[in-house]
């Protein structure tokens, strides 16, 4: 009796199953490609958005910008990630085949400088962080601090965030400066190891995406100009281009899109979308 | 009954055989997939680039010796904390310690052995490197000495496991022996046992010394992987990058047959030959060790 019951269950459950997939059969593909930075995050993203929405099915590669982009020129993708802005040259190859590349900017990052809690250095100049991360500055004093070796922490070098300090602030941005991490920079391999080091020891410096950044360490303001303002990363002033070390996030679309693309690249602007950036280490964009 | 039983041999004799020849192929197999993947590293970067002082492999710096260097310095650390270690506890098990103490020490020292290495790395992280910078003073604790100290507590229960069972093997009449013409323990452990049981504690050691070499996620946890190339015996104090670490941390990232994989493959290599001579020269001491002693008994 009990074993026809279960079978009953069983089979109606079967039943309602098969009743339902008809309806979400036509499954939608969204081939999502680029930026290993933002990967987390568009994977995040699409986790949330198929819960959502079923019916599209989105899969998402990293590889790096340049392969987004690429990607959205021989149609490989519908949507390209890209941490920095299209070059003109790629525009260019994209109207060639009579598409017109669409910019989103979908969120943003910044890299906060941190220190431990009882360091009194309270403000550095991009100059100065550059100098201190290749070797040249080694101690505390050099920039206003007690007198104590400065240890050097930074995240592994497969990490955009690495790539990014690397190009913005030890290089200040530009790509002639070949400036290299002193060798004896300690490179942990993951936000939280930086972190805890940070927290226990007077000696350290780091760098982290701001969202990751707790109150148990210190951030230190930034200013782009040795005479120029001090600025504390914040939402706010990551959003009014007032901090040095901040950059867009983008997605890119190329011509006409499909309404599910364009239902999901909506979607990425709303609430929920930017509350996931928030929880990323990212800064959510300003509607 | 004669004829099942010969049937049963047939089969169990060549299972036998081929799964101890398999190990073989395995081994064959594994380096020749470690040679096809790394041996490029010799057409892509030149000799001299490839053993230089910078290792930055996103800007094509390919110097692999403060990677030799950091893994020799950290597994020579944990050589030097876990031999004294291990063997003494060998032999205070085995020689000294009442029989009851025995039944415990022994098999919680095995279990030891069983603490995944990643829980060690995270005390290792947040107990030992902070404590050792308050202590030794220094300016941080995450360096080739914390690592040495966690790889040590690795090895020492392999030391130990297998240095007390060659203790425990040699002959009660060797002791008694000993103690019979006037020894006292001392003499009769250091001058009698220890020599008899010496190619068990040198295996052990081995063994111990390899386990440390291949160790990857504790020090990549608390050695603070910077590529320094260490010159004098204070850079204990300093953190140090292991090649194993290093293969662990860019290994996910990297574009399959880019210069970059080849070089890390070719430092497979590099891990693979050192374990091979620390392999060899153990075996060559042992065997000139029976040579010996089968002189003198005959």
């Amino acid at each position: 009796m009990f074993l026809g019951v279960v079978m009953i269950f069983f089979l109606t459950a079967c039943a309602s199953v098969s009743a339902q997939s008809p309806e979400t059969s036509p499954i939608t593909t969204i081939e999502n490609k680029g930026s290993d930075t933002m990967v987390n995050l568009a994977l995040a993203w699409a986790e949330a958005y198929q819960k959502e929405h079923p019916e599209v099915n989105l899969s998402v590669t990293g590889g790096g910008s340049g392969t987004g982009i690429a990607s959205l020129q021989n149609g490989t993708a519908d949507i390209a990630n890209a941490s920095r802005s299209m070059k003109e040259e790629e525009a260019n190859d994209l109207r060639a085949k009579g598409l017109e590349p669409v910019e989103h900017i979908v969120a943003r990052d910044a890299i906060a400088v941190i220190v431990n809690l009882s360091n009194p250095v309270q403000e550095l100049s991009l100059q100065q962080v550059s100098d201190i991360y290749s070797g040249k500055i080694n101690n505390w004093i050099e920039v206003g601090g007690e007198d104590r070796p400065i240890v050097r922490l930074s995240r592994e070098t497969n990490s955009g965030t690495h790539v990014y300090f690397l190009e913005t602030v030890l290089r200040l941005g530009d790509s002639e400066n070949k400036t290299l991490f002193s060798t004896d920079t300690l490179l942990l391999p993951s936000s939280v190891g930086i972190l805890s080091e940070v927290r226990d020891n007077p000696n350290a410096i780091g760098y982290d995406g701001l969202g990751y950044v707790t109150n148990e360490v210190k951030m230190v303001a930034l200013s782009a100009n040795p005479g120029g303002a001090y600025v504390l990363p914040s939402a706010e002033t990551v959003n009014q281009d007032l901090y040095p070390v901040a950059r867009d996030l983008y997605m890119y679309t190329a011509g006409e899109v499909s309404p599910e693309v364009q239902d999901y690249l909506d979607w990425i602007m709303g609430a929920t979308a930017q509350a996931i950036v928030q929880e990323l280490g990212f800064v959510p964009i300003n509607p | 009954m004669r004829l099942p039983r010969l049937w049963h041999e047939m089969i169990i004799t060549p299972v036998i055989k081929l799964t101890g020849y398999s190990a073989i192929l395995f081994v064959v197999l594994i380096l020749v997939f470690l040679l096809t993947e790394g041996l490029p590293t010799f057409r892509e970067v030149p000799l001299s680039d490839l053993f230089s002082q910078r290792w930055y492999p996103i800007e094509s710096y390919y110097g692999i010796l403060p990677l030799l260097a950091g893994s020799l310095l950290v597994t020579i650390g944990a050589t030097l904390i876990a031999l004294p270690l291990g063997v003494g506890t060998a032999i205070f098990i085995a020689e000294i310690a009442p029989r009851w103490m025995r039944e415990i020490l022994k098999p919680f020292i095995e279990i030891m052995a069983g603490v995944p290495s990643v829980v060690l790395g995270f005390i290792g992280f947040l107990v030992l490197a902070p404590t050792l910078r308050v202590w030794l003073n220094i300016a941080t604790g995450l360096t080739a000495l914390a690592g040495s100290i966690l790889l040590a507590a690795i090895s020492i229960p392999t030391i130990v496991s297998v240095a007390e069972d060659a203790l425990d093997a040699v002959p009660r009449s060797y002791r008694d022996a000993s103690l019979a013409i006037g020894a006292n323990q001392w003499q009769t452990i250091w001058k009698v046992t220890l020599p008899a049981a010496r190619n068990g504690v040198l295996t052990a050691v081995m063994l111990g010394v390899g386990r440390a070499i291949g160790e990857t996620m504790t020090v990549m946890m608390v050695t603070g992987n910077a590529p320094v190339l260490p010159t004098r015996l204070s850079a204990l104090f300093q953190p140090a990058r292991t090649m194993t670490a290093t293969i662990a941390a860019e290994m996910g990232e990297v574009a399959t047959d880019s210069t970059h994989y080849h070089v890390l493959f070719f430092i497979g290599i590099m891990l693979f030959l050192i374990s091979l001579a620390v392999n060899l020269i153990a075996s060559a001491v042992i065997f000139r060790q029976k040579k010996r002693a089968e002189r003198i008994l005959s």
